[in-house]
């Protein structure tokens, strides 16, 4: 076996010195019935040749945006991530290093969670970030708490724009404590207006920009209307990209901005991992989840980094932790921070013209189809269309002519009435022209 | 080697202390690296993109104007920075990482290749079913091998990491006892306990009561049937546990937990002891979460990602969080919703958006069908023997905190530094000097100054006895009043000992541009 | 003869008048280590004795401070949130944590002495 470098002979050699005749005398404390005395039931091991060939069996099973137009968002997003990041994510001192908790033989991982907090204070405009989570929904779960614990209240509003992976993982993080949520329903025609519903009980108010529609919006009036009564205005933002183009969270009054941090430096990878961004202001630092990485200096006076404010965290504060978080995204999170280091200022603001410009060209060739229309005055690279058919079917007969056709909001949104003929639809750098043309052919197809 | 003539042509070598310092702070091959801020041009960058003016455009009239500040820098510049700040880095490829509890085994590359293959790697989370049976048949192959492994009917893929693996588990405990009308306030954890299971059993609601040790390294079974009542919903229990050593009251444990009501949940980060020998499922185990960067290898990445799939029993098999894999005469479907199918009514909610980390359990699968049934369980048998050869040629030179032999790690505390004026602290950084990375200090806190050590299966014989022969000599100068070393170790690492409290008392966490008055 | 007092938590608390100032102990601050942070309570409120009137932070470690008799607060010390340092270096003098009104002046006479104090640490090891 490929991996264990004992032969037999050094294991005999190893009991010897141990002092047990066999390795079943170290197990001495197993109960016996739990014992096992056979192999279970398993396949025994394999060469690296057969390994490859069952996954690779698996992966030649499905259809992606490898081989076939996507324009699917809601949440993760297709982007073109240059061949030199996951070139250094892969180096071993990235790859195989651990949790930086001796920081004297960590500095590379430490510098690099300092350049990432910077960036996305930055991109956010926000003053402080810390060095990432699991990914966006549980970083909105964790906001919520967090805002909770600031303002010690527990009345919680959720827009109807946000993502509702987003909203229900914070339902399930705060199910069992005493929070009353006021999740508003799926806001299909953009109409809802939360500045009325934050009062005095209200710890925060949760919003995604542009939400999970597509629509982005000024959050200035709703920040004052939600400050002005106590609350904190939480900002879910789930395409980092559109920080590029658009004005960020921390420019609105935000108080905490989360985010998905999978568009940079991240496949799609159907699903994970990816990274959940956290970003608040100076003066709730302390009430943070997750790790920070903060600067400080050797005894011999040379600037280094560390792990600091850690006595929030699980494994001092215990029960009384801010969060229960161990592992951050760590390697996804390097990922982030190369892709973003090789895009600069003038390359992220590209990106995200490019984005739009190419979400601009998919709206309109869109509207040109009979059956569909754009319902969004606004958007970023992902916009809603109604259709003459459920867009269910619609899908399903765009994926048979090879293409990935968006998201229905039905999936989304199985209980918004009118939702079944909405279809969510996303374009990136990476559609070409033809591609948008192969689509708005096949849908004018599969609409007639 | 250095060398010059003395006045009468011999010659000389010249020692260290004449090595210059210099220019730049680099010596050797260890460099010195700014950040990337302090490296900017404006108007670079390292990728080409093509020019779209956005004169027409649909934003909103919500355009972001004012710069960012982000640094540009050519692709030739990020990569050196890059590779520069990697050097700094201690890594298992480069070395053996004792830390207890950690299990940092080898990450094949293997698995890092098939991770990438492009009907993995560019499969959208949200395509429909029917164009993802693959990747939901891994899934679904992947949740097979955990619950044979682990001998439980039932799994939950999606935990994106151990805490939320507990958090997973906890969860479905108390829709379990809410369901039954039969809610309960209390969980009970070993004082032994990682940090994780307290924090995240505060969160569920739950008060929190330790349970002390027995005196030798397992959680009091008397103390446990003595606190049981009907408040307790559930005991949190490692096994084996953070001593090193094997629960043997296990079942009995169970038994009474069982009895008055409540759930046991395991911490199943110490799983490479046991994995292919004994399933969980057997000792009467509720729920447990599994670390798949743990014993299943998947990187380590500086802090993450992990991923943490939970396995149930029956009995809390139907409140398993959305959205999982059904394999039905169609195919393979996701139940994303309550109302979707009748198994899905009872869950207590979505962990993580989408549907888990799909990466790493390519990874992990690709690790299992490598090692299979025979492989993974002789993983576990040379992880154990490791661990006791580490505690045969140590416990004569340091403390053992137990008697007997150990799991798959080993914990020793400081009484053999008493009277030394050496610290578990400092004896870690002294290892750093020696080229190995420090054992898991500290934790856990049921023993004084705690090292506990954890060589994996991974290390050979060589590895490990130049271990051993570090750790002797080591322990041997501490004895022998050498304090210098330890007190002003590390010396040979890129940073010396750093100032943590400064860190804390003025936290600086990101780096700012230098305001106009600062740059006069 | 010295009119401080202590608590089992490593609390001292000494009689000025109509208040009593409260910190924490030599014994307690060098367990902690250096000290980060501090926090302190509102003025005006009311704690019953017991009650987690403050928390300290170390590098390594947070633990509570306990009010040592129920009272009411009549001053926080500032000094230590911007310096947390004091606590370490002054902890029976600058680092003081706050002053609390007793409802019950009494109260004081129940909890330790200077010797008794001594003699419960060095029973700690």
């Amino acid at each position: 076996m490929r991996y264990l470098p004992h032969t037999e002979a050094e294991r005999q050699a190893l009991l010897a010195v141990v002092g047990a005749g066999a390795i079943a005398e170290l197990y001495v404390d197993v109960p016996a019935e739990a014992r096992l005395e056979g192999l279970l039931d398993l396949p025994p091991h394999q060469g690296e040749l057969e390994v490859e060939r069952r996954l690779a069996a698996l992966a030649a099973k499905n259809l992606t945006a490898a081989s076939a137009p996507s324009f699917i968002g809601a949440g993760a997003y297709r982007h073109h991530v240059p061949a030199a990041v996951d070139h250094l994510i892969q180096r071993s001192e990235f790859l195989t290093a651990y949790t930086p908790y001796q920081p004297e033989v960590s500095q590379g991982t430490l510098q690099y969670l300092f350049e990432f907090q910077t960036q996305v204070a930055l991109l956010t405009q926000m003053e402080v970030a810390n060095a990432s989570m699991y990914d966006g929904a549980s970083a909105c779960g964790e906001a919520v708490l967090m805002a909770a614990r600031v303002t010690k209240r527990n009345k919680v509003v959720l827009s109807g724009g946000l993502h509702p992976h987003y909203r229900d993982v914070t339902v399930t993080m705060t199910g069992f404590s005493d929070f009353r949520i006021d999740a508003r329903p799926a806001d299909l025609d953009g109409s809802e207006d939360l500045s009325a519903l934050a009062d005095e009980a209200t710890a925060c108010v949760v919003v995604q920009n542009p939400d999970v529609f597509g629509r982005p919006h000024d959050l200035r009036p709703l920040a004052r209307a939600a400050q002005a009564k106590g609350a904190l205005l939480v900002v879910a933002v789930t395409e980092v990209v559109s920080l590029g183009a658009l004005l960020p969270p921390g420019a609105m009054g935000a108080d905490i901005v989360i985010a998905e941090g999978q568009s940079l430096g991240n496949a799609l990878g159907f699903g994970g991992p990816y990274l959940g961004l956290f970003a608040t202001r100076q003066r709730f630092v302390r009430q943070t989840p997750g790790r920070l990485c903060g600067e400080t200096v050797d005894v011999e006076g040379r600037r280094g980094y560390v792990l600091t404010l850690s006595t929030r965290e699980q494994h001092i504060r215990r029960e009384k932790a801010t969060s229960n978080i161990c592992t951050n995204s760590g390697l996804c999170s390097l990922a982030f921070t190369i892709h973003l280091a090789l895009l600069g200022e003038e390359g992220f603001r590209r990106l995200a013209r490019l984005n739009h410009a190419r979400a601009l060209t998919l709206a309109d060739a869109v509207n040109e189809v009979e059956g569909a229309e754009v319902l969004n005055r606004s958007f970023f690279n992902e916009f809603t269309v109604r259709l003459a058919k459920p867009a269910a079917e619609v899908v399903s007969a765009m994926a048979e002519r090879g293409i990935l056709a968006g998201v229905p909001a039905a999936r989304l949104f199985p209980e918004a009435d009118g939702a079944e003929d909405l279809l969510l639809l996303a374009a990136t750098e990476t559609n070409t022209e033809a591609e948008i043309a192969a689509f708005t052919e096949a849908l004018q197809e599969v609409l007639s | 080697m250095s060398q010059s003539r003395d006045k009468s042509g011999e010659q000389v070598v010249l020692g260290r202390e004449h090595a210059p310092e210099t220019t730049a702070g680099h010596h050797g091959l260890e460099w010195e690296e700014p950040l990337l801020f302090e490296l900017d041009s404006a108007g670079r960058a390292g990728v080409d993109l093509p020019e779209v003016g956005l004169e027409k455009n649909r934003l909103g009239g919500l355009e972001r104007r004012r710069p960012i500040g982000l640094p540009g820098l050519s692709e030739p510049q990020v990569v050196r920075h890059f590779v520069r700040l990697s050097r700094k880095n201690y890594a298992i490829d480069a070395g053996i990482y004792p830390l207890g509890s950690c299990t940092m085994k080898h990450n094949p590359r293997l698995n890092e290749k098939l991770a990438r293959l492009p009907g993995f790697a560019e499969a959208h989370p949200m395509q429909p079913a029917e164009t993802v049976q693959g990747a939901l048949e891994l899934i679904d192959t992947l949740a097979h091998w955990l619950k044979t492994l682990t001998g439980m009917p039932a799994v939950a893929m999606s935990p994106a990491a151990g805490a939320q693996g507990e958090l997973c588990g906890l969860m479905a405990i108390r829709a379990a006892l809410e369901h039954a009308g039969d809610a309960r306030q209390v969980v009970l954890v070993p004082e032994s306990a990682h940090g994780t299971n307290p924090a995240t059993a505060a969160i569920c609601g739950y008060q929190v009561e330790a349970i002390p040790g027995n005196g030798r390294g397992r959680v009091d079974l008397a103390q446990i049937e003595a606190r049981l009542d009907t408040d307790v919903a559930a005991i949190m229990i490692t096994n084996p546990n953070t001593c090193g050593l094997f629960e043997y009251d296990i079942n009995r444990i169970a038994e009474a937990v069982h009895g008055a009501g409540g759930y046991v949940y395991c911490d199943g980060a110490n799983f490479n002891a046991i994995v292919g020998l004994v399933r969980p499922g057997d000792l009467g185990i509720d729920c447990m979460h599994i670390n798949l960067h743990k014993t299943f290898s998947t990187p380590h990445g500086g802090g993450g990602p992990g991923s943490g799939p939970v396995v149930f029993s029956e009995a809390l098999a139907p409140f398993v969080p959305l959205p999982y894999v059904v394999h039905g005469a169609d195919g393979y479907r996701l139940v994303e919703h309550r109302d979707q199918e009748p198994g899905a009514a009872l869950s207590f909610g979505r962990l993580k958006a989408f549907h888990g980390q799909m990466g790493m359990f390519i990874r992990a699968l690709a690790y299992m069908l490598s090692h299979g049934s025979d492989g993974l369980r002789q993983v576990a048998e040379d992880a154990v023997l490791n661990a006791n050869y580490v505690l045969a040629r140590l416990k004569d030179v340091m403390t053992p905190s137990y008697e007997g032999p150990c799991m798959h790690e080993v914990l020793f505390d400081d009484g053999f530094l008493k009277d030394t004026g050496v610290s578990t602290l400092d004896f870690a950084k002294a290892m750093i000097d020696e080229g190995v990375h420090p054992m898991t200090m500290y934790f856990p806190l049921v023993v004084h100054g705690a090292m506990l050590i954890e060589p994996t299966e991974s290390e050979s014989r060589h590895s490990l006895d130049q271990f051993i022969a570090i750790m002797r000599r080591l322990a041997e100068d501490a004895k022998a009043g050498r304090v210098e070393r330890f007190h002003g170790a590390p010396f040979y690492s890129p940073r010396r000992r750093l100032d943590e409290v400064r860190a804390a008392r003025q936290p600086v966490l990101r780096w700012s541009a230098p305001t106009a008055e600062a740059a006069e | 003869m010295s009119s401080i007092r202590y608590t089992q938590d490593h609390e001292w608390l000494r009689l000025d008048g109509g208040t009593a100032t409260c910190g924490i102990t030599d014994y307690a601050q060098e367990q902690l280590g250096d000290v980060v942070f501090v926090e302190l309570p509102q003025v005006g409120a009311s704690y019953a004795a017991g009650d987690e009137a403050a928390v300290v932070e170390s590098v390594k470690a947070a633990a509570e401070v306990y009010a040592p008799i129920a009272g009411k607060i009549a001053a926080v010390n500032d000094a230590i949130v911007n310096d947390p340092s004091l606590v370490n270096g002054d902890p029976m003098g600058e680092g003081w944590f706050f002053q609390i009104t007793p409802d019950d002046a009494a109260e004081i006479e129940s909890l330790m002495d200077e010797n008794a104090y001594k003699t419960f640490t060095e029973g700690l090891g």
